[in-house]
């Protein structure tokens, strides 16, 4: 009942999105207001193609949506996809199951002090 | 299995989680009291926790670094808003800058944590919630960063463990 929405595969897409800090950084620029991809790429030291390229990584994921309009692409964080809270509870609670994981090994080591 | 359930809820922005543990509570109490116990267990192995200040009383404040595998370190504050030993906490929890500045943006979240005893284990229930759905957001994909490594490994581990909830 918890994560059958999320098929592996979206995982791993979105897992791989997430995994690199320009794309988190690019994530949280756009979820407050939408960017031109050039006004975008003005914040990193690399070309406007790589930040295109990153665009398209986070695109896939659903984490964020494209748009043209006139001569520039309007990129906006997909506030459906990634405020999914359902789905970022799971993510949260993950954490958490590894933390309760680690505990358990602690007490398990030191049973009493 | 130490997690024996979990529940969401979506409109709430909360996350209960409920755990047995073989010892009795002033030992699990012991895990949140003793910074150095806290660090062993907080971050995962790929981003290790080292708490700086740890003032384990009502209204005190606790700073903490995580130490990513190229060294990068993330910031943390906690402020411990009820301590009641050894069956209650409660704390805020959010990011902080370089110089330990709460980074307001990031917004935080409030942990309360129970500690019951059940014929000689001890019941931890951790209620988390969010300031709203934006903040929940930025925590993920800060927390996905800290466990990003474990997570690659044990995602398929940890859907299995899911499924079954």
């Amino acid at each position: 009942m918890v994560v059958d929405q999320l098929s592996d595969a979206d995982v791993d897409r979105l897992f791989q999105a997430l995994a690199d800090a320009t794309r988190r950084d690019i994530i949280a620029r756009v979820i407050t207001g939408e960017y031109s991809v050039s006004a975008l790429a003005t914040h990193y030291t690399m070309s406007f193609a790589a930040v295109q390229k990153h665009v398209a990584v986070l695109e896939r994921a659903s984490l964020v949506t494209k748009e043209k309009r006139g001569r520039e692409q309007i990129v906006r964080g997909n506030r459906e996809a990634v405020q999914r809270a359902r789905q970022l509870l799971d993510e949260y609670e993950m954490i958490w199951r590894q933390r309760v994981d680690r505990i358990a090994d602690i007490l398990t080591e030191e049973p009493e002090e | 299995m130490s997690v024996i359930s979990s529940h969401k809820d979506a409109e709430a922005l909360s996350l209960t989680i409920v755990a047995e543990f073989n010892a009795g509570v002033e030992r699990v109490w012991r895990i949140w009291e003793d910074p150095r116990q806290l660090e062993r267990w907080w971050g995962p192995p790929t981003w290790p926790a080292t708490f700086e200040k740890h003032e384990f009383t009502p209204g005190g404040g606790a700073t903490y670094f995580m130490t990513g595998p190229d060294g990068e370190k993330a910031r943390g504050w906690w402020k411990f808003t009820a301590i009641d030993a050894p069956n209650k906490l409660e704390f805020d929890d959010g990011f902080a800058d370089e110089h330990w500045e709460p980074v307001a943006e990031m917004g935080e979240t409030h942990a309360a944590v129970t500690l019951a005893a059940t014929g000689g284990r001890t019941r931890m229930t951790i209620l988390s919630t969010f300031e709203s759905a934006e903040q929940l957001e930025k925590m993920v994909t800060m927390g996905m960063e800290e466990g990003m490594k474990e997570a690659m490994g044990q995602i398929d581990a940890i859907l299995a463990e899911q499924a079954l909830v």
